[in-house]
């Protein structure tokens, strides 16, 4: 897939990020290509999260580009486009899975509403289109369908996240920013929402970045592997790669950290 | 009978220039919420501080008042509003509607049509349509700046998914000239059509919340729907038991305790004139000639 006539999705040029004088993350560069799934991985504190919120337009870096591949007009600055066009992105093109689905999820509006959502922004006016889509994609994350009218709150954690997943790929977005999505949740949850991500990001052809301390989590989901500490990337490669033979220290602490039942 | 204590209409002149500076802004941009200094009134917020402002900020000598509580002039709100008018600035009042310069409504926009010679003024209690759904102002301000009005539809939305039609009843949004949604205060859905291409001058009023916005004559405004679920003005499927009026907006009043009821116009005015004209409802009292 790492094809070098093609344009990345993504290209990241140092990104720097601080609060006041601390370091939230320092020149990370990457590139992510169409239909990549990246992990991010590193101890609470390293900079994750706030590269992904740089990432998805949420936070304002210090320095830094970071160029998305737009459908119109071809590579584009995200940081320098002007609001309105990164909120329409955001609505389209990307996703973001909260780790709490309740940062992602409208929890006094139906299931068929949290799903339709997204469609409105984008001008759906159709109740009929609207509710069959919203059904379809109930199937495909596994909630039964006679759910539809149900509020959020009547569901568990998991099928909470796999709402929320159902409501952000409804666009057919082309990148998904994912922020621990299986925290939260025990094994076997676990297990079942990786599978229908693992099965989801390969049947649409999407590219992911999907931030975790799980490393479980990353070497089911992730193509390549970025190992984050204090705000920089202190390793990376593909994921099999990096997971198996850890040049960096603290690779290898993490590695070893993992324990094994 | 002016009370030589208060300056005419009661609010002070840089008051009254500060309000219409804001109606002005708002007839410039219609259906946008300006932000203003809404000042203490003599009355509890929730009795129409917002109308009576901008009413205050409008009245001028030669005006004649008429203001309307859920389309009767003869209810508290509207007696109090209409005294102290009659009282702070010494206008002429009226109970009609063709006679009227200037009509408060609190609920509801007069049967009868309004002219060029109007202002409609409204009493708002919530400005923000989209309050219920997005409570963070400073977000709602960006989704207005924006034209973001997806979430209004995820309203309507969940009206449909769980009644199997749009419930909304009263305060239905509207579009103003195909940029603003905007919330016409809590008027029947029945009213809505009113709102669009009138040719009166329609003002809106937030007291509490500090807002004035409006709709010029003559505007485009289009209750938002789905096109599966087209907007539908409803009303009670009576005609008035007083007036047999086939085509007015109806209140529905329980009149003894074996659950017995009586549909009568909500327009007073409107109610009352037809009576004197002869028509007749199901209820109406027996001809004494």
């Amino acid at each position: 897939m790492n094809d070098d006539a093609q344009t990345p999705l993504l290209r990241v040029r140092n990104v720097t990020k601080t609060y006041g004088g601390r370091i939230g993350c320092a020149d990370v560069s990457f590139d992510l290509w169409p239909g990549e799934v990246l992990g991010v991985v590193g101890e609470s504190g390293s900079g994750k999260s706030t590269l992904l919120g740089v990432l998805a337009g949420q936070l304002v870096p210090d320095r830094g580009e970071v160029i998305f591949d737009t459908r119109a007009d071809g590579p584009r600055d995200t940081i320098t486009m002007s609001e309105p066009e990164r909120r329409m992105l955001a609505r389209t093109d990307w996703a973001f899975v909260h780790q709490n689905p309740r940062d992602g999820l409208r929890m006094n509006i139906s299931a068929g509403g949290n799903v339709g959502e997204r469609l409105m922004a984008v001008g759906a006016r159709h109740y009929g289109n609207i509710r069959s889509a919203a059904a379809d994609w109930l199937g495909r994350v596994e909630i039964d369908e006679l759910r539809i009218d149900d509020r959020p709150q009547a569901f568990s954690g998991g099928m909470q996240q796999r709402l929320q997943i159902a409501r952000n790929l409804v666009t057919g977005p082309r990148l998904v920013f994912m922020d621990e999505p299986t925290g939260g949740l025990d094994v076997s949850v676990q297990a079942r929402l990786l599978d229908l991500l693992r099965g989801l990001v390969r049947d649409m052809g999407l590219s992911a970045i999907v931030v975790t301390h799980d490393l479980a989590v990353v070497r089911l989901l992730a193509d390549r592997l970025m190992v984050m500490k204090s705000g920089r990337v202190v390793e990376a490669g593909l994921t099999d790669q990096v997971l198996d033979d850890p040049q960096h220290a603290y690779t290898q602490l993490l590695v070893s950290s993992v324990l094994q039942v | 009978m002016t009370d030589q204590a208060y300056n005419f209409t009661y609010l002070d002149e840089q008051t009254k220039r500060m309000i219409r500076r804001a109606i002005l802004k708002g007839i410039a941009i219609p259906g946008y919420q300006v932000p203003f200094a809404s000042r203490e009134m003599p009355m509890p917020y929730g009795w129409g501080t917002g109308g009576v402002q901008v009413s205050a900020a409008c009245l001028v000598p030669e005006d004649v008042f008429k203001v309307i509580d859920q389309g009767a002039d003869d209810t508290t709100n509207a007696v109090s509003i209409r005294k102290f008018f009659a009282r702070t600035a010494g206008v002429a009042t009226t109970e009609h509607t063709g006679e009227a310069t200037i009509i408060q409504t609190r609920h509801r926009i007069p049967e009868e049509p309004l002219t060029e010679d109007q202002i409609l003024v409204y009493q708002v209690p919530i400005p923000e349509p989209l309050r219920f759904l997005e409570p963070r102002e400073t977000e709602t301000r960006k989704m207005h700046a924006l034209e973001e009005y997806g979430l209004m539809h995820v309203k309507l939305y969940e009206d449909i998914a769980r009644h199997g039609h749009i419930a909304t009843a009263y305060a239905y949004p509207v579009k103003v000239e195909g940029r603003y949604v905007m919330d016409p205060s809590p008027i029947p859905k029945f009213d809505n059509p009113k709102l669009d291409g009138s040719p009166a001058i329609q003002l809106f009023g937030a007291g509490r919340e500090q807002r004035i916005y409006a709709i010029p004559p003559y505007t485009k405004v289009v209750s938002l729907d789905f096109e599966d679920h087209p907007f539908e003005a409803s009303k009670a499927d009576h005609p008035c038991d007083l007036c047999g009026a086939e085509n007015s907006y109806l209140d529905e009043v329980i009149i003894d305790d074996a659950g017995s009821r009586m549909f009568v116009c909500s327009d007073t005015d409107f109610c009352n004139s037809r009576q004197a004209l002869g028509h007749r409802g199901r209820l109406s009292p027996e001809d004494a000639a």
